[in-house]
């Protein structure tokens, strides 16, 4: 059964996985299939998750991505959702138009940010997400643009940005993991830069190591690195009949 | 008896003068004052600071070549990710920028509003926000912890322009839709403010149907009272109205090539808020 498994659902439960153990915090997914993961999460291993419609309401219920929900639990319009980054309560899931090996984000601009060569977004809450709260990031195309030697500017601040900083800036700063379509990476080396967890099912090591743009660590044996764990049969079900059965994953990853 | 405010969205812009810093409520493509945008844009008004959390309110005043500096966390159109305009006028130096974190700004204002110099926040340290705002300064915190914060500085503002669902005469502002954004704060944060509303009613009326909760902005803190019906427009004012999503994309497209952009201009920025209401009436019977 799970080996029928796509390489999207592969990535709703990587992203799923993110929020294990965090028990009755905020779970905030950007993109699509974060989204099916948190709310994957919940109703199996997490059910002690808070989940937003993505506006202003906190949901009692886990609808389908795209449906409305029919229950609310509570109110969080931005001001005290700004208050739930503060208070630590709260484990993101941003997205990354670039990355570096301690985890710097940018979403805000590329090239110089006087004049740049693309503006983007501006670094929206990632400054004050990083700092706060736990952050991970979800990453749908695994590639050397994205996994850059240098961000334009720094919007999500990583682990030497932080420490250099202040010691104490790094009270609350904790980048989680990184979640591609290719991979599960995290920081759990000495000097906390990027360090390849797991591969997706179908993914070679070197596949990754291609896609990203700055030396990553991996086990000196390539087969040591497993593979990413595949969803169970119910999730599978949870998946494709409860929280997705339209398939908008699938423009997210691939197949 | 409190006073009378009402006023025209025209009235509004003869109050505000060139090289104001003007503050702008709603959150990206929500909520947004867009009728007293249009009257600022019908005005010879320019040399603007605008304090935004940003949506087509900055892609307007940018196109228009209203904006000298625009301080902001983003600037979004919601469910088109980047604004067309602003990223336009960002990638040839049209304006300065102050770019801060959602938070900062929000802080920035409350300082502003509480008449404090500056606000301390857990945000900004380690990250470019520092180096491309090299005017912001840290503090460090008295007691024992001794933590280094960022001192965000108060964001007062000339003006404050906001857009809510009801109001009465005297500058009372009830919104009705789930998020309040932070349009209380921006008003309490300037000099002068102007709330432009979908339906002018009677204090009674205003009190009557809903929570005192849903009473957003006191009328100690506005000046001037715009009955603007879809003056949200093409921006979401829920309940009354969604986005308007097909406009918001003829928007968009419009903006991507000067002479599509010059005949949006033409079809929908050339008259005053009456002509635009018509043109927009006429854009979605020709849309279905």
């Amino acid at each position: 059964m799970s080996e029928s498994a796509t390489r999207a659902e592969c990535c709703v439960v990587a992203c799923a996985e993110a929020w294990r153990g965090d028990g009755e915090i905020l779970a905030s997914p950007m993109g699509t299939v974060p989204t099916i993961g948190a709310r994957l999460a919940k109703l199996t291993f997490s059910p002690d998750l808070l989940l937003t419609d993505g506006e202003a309401l906190l949901i009692g219920d886990v609808p389908a991505v795209g449906s409305g929900s029919q229950v609310t639990e509570g109110w969080l319009p931005y001001r005290r959702h700004l208050a739930m980054v503060a208070s630590g309560r709260r484990h993101v899931m941003m997205g990354a138009s670039q990355l570096d090996a301690y985890g710097n984000q940018n979403i805000s601009c590329v090239g110089d940010w006087a004049k740049p060569r693309r503006q983007l977004l501006g670094v929206r809450g990632a400054p004050v997400n990083t700092l706060n709260n736990p952050t991970s990031y979800w990453v749908p195309r695994h590639s050397p643009r994205v996994f850059v030697e240098r961000v334009d500017m720094v919007s999500g601040v990583g682990y030497d940005r932080a420490a250099a900083a202040e010691p104490v800036t790094t009270r609350f700063h904790e980048i989680r993991r990184v979640i591609t379509d290719l991979a599960v990476l995290d920081f759990a080396t000495p000097d906390r830069s990027l360090r390849l967890c797991s591969v997706h099912p179908g993914v070679t090591v070197d596949q990754v190591r291609e896609a990203t743009g700055f030396p990553l660590t991996v086990p000196e044996e390539p087969e040591e690195v497993p593979h990413t764990r595949m969803p169970s049969a119910e999730e599978l079900r949870l998946i494709r009949e409860v929280l997705d059965p339209k398939g908008l994953r699938d423009r997210e990853v691939r197949a | 008896m409190s006073r009378n405010k009402t006023m025209t969205a025209d009235e509004v812009a003869a109050r505000l003068e060139s090289g104001m810093t003007i503050g702008i409520g709603g959150w990206g493509s929500r909520r947004k004052p867009m009728a007293l945008i249009r009257a600022l844009l019908r005005s010879d008004i320019t040399d603007l600071t605008v304090v935004s959390y940003g949506g087509p309110d900055v892609g307007l005043l940018a196109a228009a070549g209203k904006i000298r500096k625009l301080i902001a966390a983003f600037v979004t159109l919601d469910s088109i990710p980047l604004e067309p305009h602003f990223r336009a006028a960002r990638e040839r130096g049209a304006f300065e920028m102050t770019e801060l974190d959602e938070a900062m700004f929000m802080w920035g204002l409350t300082a502003a509003g509480h008449r404090l110099p500056f606000m301390p926040i857990r945000a900004g340290l380690g990250s470019d926000v520092m180096k491309v705002n090299p005017q912001l300064r840290t503090v460090r915190s008295p007691y024992d912890d001794g933590e280094e914060l960022v001192a965000v500085p108060a964001l007062r503002l000339d003006a404050a322009l906001v857009h809510l669902n009801r109001a009465d005469a005297h500058g009372n502002g009830q919104y009705l839709g789930p998020d309040p954004y932070f349009d209380d704060l921006f008003c309490e944060a300037a000099d002068q403010a102007y709330l432009s509303c979908e339906r002018i009613v009677d204090s009674a009326e205003l009190r009557a149907e809903h929570g005192p909760q849903t009473l957003l902005v006191s009328r100690a803190f506005v000046n001037g009272v715009v009955e603007a019906p879809g003056g949200a427009h093409f921006t979401s004012c829920v309940p009354d109205y969604d986005r308007d999503e097909t406009f918001q994309r003829a928007y968009a497209q419009a903006a991507a090539d000067p002479e599509a952009w010059r005949r949006f201009t033409e079809q929908f920025l050339s008259g005053d808020e009456d002509a635009y209401q018509a043109a927009v009436t006429a854009f979605a019977k020709e849309a279905t």
